[in-house]
């Protein structure tokens, strides 16, 4: 075993399967289990969380052995950015209305990305503006207000 | 003769007003997203699926699956003008495709490709329409435990076939399934994995991991790469082909047509695959193999033909037996369930004019896209040079109308964010999200068919070995699983996905 284990792709999503597969078994602890004939609300998790576990194992040991590694192209940017664009877009259509949540979720998502030409994003909001409030508020009659007082 | 009768009650349905409109929205839209590299017909689906639940069941299928029948013709006309597969069904066809193009040959490319589909649309609508039925009047017949052992057959067989590495496909299966249990227990009232969060106790929505895994995942893999999209089309003049490459295109035609239906009804297999083993034929039996790659139309016809049948023929298992074969046909399921129609045999009998009625409409949308794709090539053609900075805020802003309109509530806004988060760590350890969608629409089916079966056999678990044909699919399921494990078969299956 190597120390470089920490790039190597199987062994984290073994580590995921296994995580997620003991976590399930925990949880469903809690629920009755019930027998084969009469399966409890807890049987279907547990066995799933023990087939995870399995799984996860498996690929873990595999993974320590080979030499995958995790591909680097990674944008961090977008991964942190896009996730915070649309967790705003619902903040802001509950206290603001439409128009400023699509305004603000269209202008944080380009952000995201790597070119941000401010008239370019301007005239993309408007543009999406009009196309969404014809057809989501117009057309199906979507019942959000395009703007609301605080 | 039944199915005539049959087929003209699929007219009257799918010609109505209305229908006929969704029909063509799905494939226009199918076509535009066809056409864009960047985004897919799963995605698509997945964003514009909260829309489609205030119209009406067939409708909303309708339109779903114009969509998705609708981006295998886009495709190819990027591939052909771009050199760029649109979506990756298309991949194969730029190999011939775009030498033809650049040999001023991109009219007849493009409408032997879009022929080769209709014909393909043609018959695989006749293929569903004559199968259809003895195949759900048999599944009428099955008990639990058959159900169980079919689902199982299904998502395993899905798992092993599709793209990427085996085991982890599987173990996402089960991850897909283990998320299908949040919620109420149906039979007891439990609340499982809700966190003592009030949303969580209807259970994760469908759209809400279909979005973030598909539409959120993607885009943020995408910015991940770097923009390496060029333009450089050639101009498209005289459509149409001459007698001798309509002579040399029936023979591939009709050869992938077949292909493609055959790897249609299998689960787990991607229209990739049907369309590669279409060119793979035409190579190998062709007079000269050396013309494949310098411009051979049947390396066009053969495989767009394939790529189409398979995409229809998709529709046979889902329709019949409940059974999603791809990641599409899961969502197409999830669409069914939202609208209160439980899949499986009985759709057919309770509701005809669904069935029918989306028969009917895909060969009615085969015809609309030779006319769409066709005169308005030059339309598609501008389209690609919108940059795919200008394409994702729009992607972001539809999904989040879409998914707050689930509930009319930011909850499922945060959720669909943590999802995308998943997806694309999923993607980054090579853990296909397509098994767990499977895997997550079947599984408050298959628990409930568990316990039923438990229930019948008095807790006997061997009732799934002692019952024929549960039997013959358990058997079938481990030969899959051992002809796929064997190390022959994987090589082959890596040359063939990978």
């Amino acid at each position: 075993m190597n120390l470089e284990f920490y790039k190597k792709k199987d062994f984290w999503a073994g580590l995921m399967f296994l995580g997620i597969g003991a976590g399930a078994i925990l949880g469903a602890r809690s629920y009755p289990f019930g027998n084969t004939l009469r399966m409890g609300p807890g049987y279907f998790p547990t066995m799933l969380g023990l087939i995870l576990v399995l799984f996860g194992i498996y690929v873990m040991v595999r993974g320590l052995r080979s030499d995958e590694k995790i591909q680097s192209n990674w944008s961090i940017r977008a991964l942190i950015v896009l996730p915070i664009s649309m967790i705003l877009f619902g903040v802001l259509m509950d206290l603001a209305g439409f128009i400023p949540a699509l305004t603000a979720l269209i202008f944080v998502a380009v952000a995201s990305g790597r070119e941000f030409k401010f008239k370019e994003v301007l005239l993309l909001t408007v543009f999406l503006g009009v196309i969404s409030v014809a057809m989501f508020i117009w057309g199906l009659g979507l019942p959000y207000p395009l703007f609301k007082l605080f | 003769m039944e199915i005539f009768h049959n087929l003209i009650f699929g007219f009257s349905v799918a010609l109505s007003f209305q229908n006929l409109f969704y029909c063509f929205v799905g494939c226009f839209l199918g076509t535009l997203i066809g056409v864009l590299p960047g985004i897919g017909p799963l995605a698509t689906i997945a964003m514009l699926m909260p829309i489609t639940f205030s119209i009406t069941p067939v409708g909303a299928l309708i339109m779903l699956a114009g969509i998705y029948y609708g981006a295998q013709y886009g495709g190819s006309t990027t591939s052909i003008l771009v050199n760029l597969p649109g979506e990756t069904s298309s991949v194969i066809t730029c190999i011939d495709g775009y030498q033809m193009a650049r040999q001023g040959r991109a009219g007849p490319a493009l409408a032997i490709a879009a022929y080769g589909s209709f014909f393909a649309g043609c018959v695989c609508t006749l293929i569903i329409a004559l199968f259809g039925p003895p195949i759900a009047e048999m599944a009428l017949k099955f008990n639990s435990p058959e159900y169980f052992s079919l689902m199982l057959m299904g998502l395993i067989t899905a798992a092993v076939l599709a793209q990427g590495d085996m085991v982890k496909s599987l173990a996402m299966c089960a991850l897909g399934l283990l998320l299908g249990t949040v919620g109420t227990d149906v039979d007891s009232g439990w609340q499982r994995f809700s966190f003592n969060i009030l949303e969580l106790t209807d259970g994760i929505g469908f759209v809400v991991i279909a979005v973030g895994v598909f539409a959120l995942g993607e885009i943020v893999s995408n910015l991940g790469d770097p923009e390496e999209r060029q333009i450089f089309t050639s101009t498209v003049k005289g459509l149409f082909p001459s007698k001798d490459d309509i002579k040399q295109s029936i023979g591939p035609i009709v050869r992938g047509t077949v292909l493609g239906a055959f790897f249609g009804v299998l689960p787990g297999t991607g229209p990739a695959i049907a369309s590669f083993s279409s060119y793979m034929v035409e190579k190998k039996i062709a007079r000269d193999p050396s013309r494949f790659g310098k411009g051979a139309i049947e390396g066009v016809a053969g495989p767009e033909s394939a790529n189409n049948a398979d995409a229809q023929c998709k529709f046979i298992p889902m329709l019949t037996l409940g059974i999603p074969a791809s990641g599409t046909m899961a969502l197409m399921l999830g669409a069914l369930m939202i609208h209160g129609i439980a899949p499986g045999p009985t759709v057919m009998t309770q509701r005809p004019d669904l069935f029918w009625g989306l028969i009917v409409s895909m060969w009615i949308g085969n015809l609309m896209l030779v006319v769409l794709n066709l005169p308005m090539i030059g339309l598609w053609v501008s389209l690609l040079k919108v940059p795919y900075r200008m394409l994702f805020p729009a992607i972001m802003l539809f999904s989040c109308i879409g998914i707050y309109s689930l509930n009319n509530s930011p909850f499922e806004l945060y959720l669909t964010a943590f999802f995308g988060l998943l997806g694309f760590l999923w993607m980054k350890l090579d853990c296909s999200p397509v098994p767990l969608m499977l895997g997550f629409v079947l599984g408050p089916m298959m628990e409930e068919n568990l316990r039923r079966a438990m229930l019948i056999s008095r807790g006997d678990p061997t009732v799934f070995l002692t019952r024929p044909l549960s039997l013959a699919f358990v058997i079938a399921t481990v030969l899959i699983l051992i002809a796929m494990s064997a190390p022959a078969m994987r090589k082959r299956r890596g040359d063939i996905t990978g």
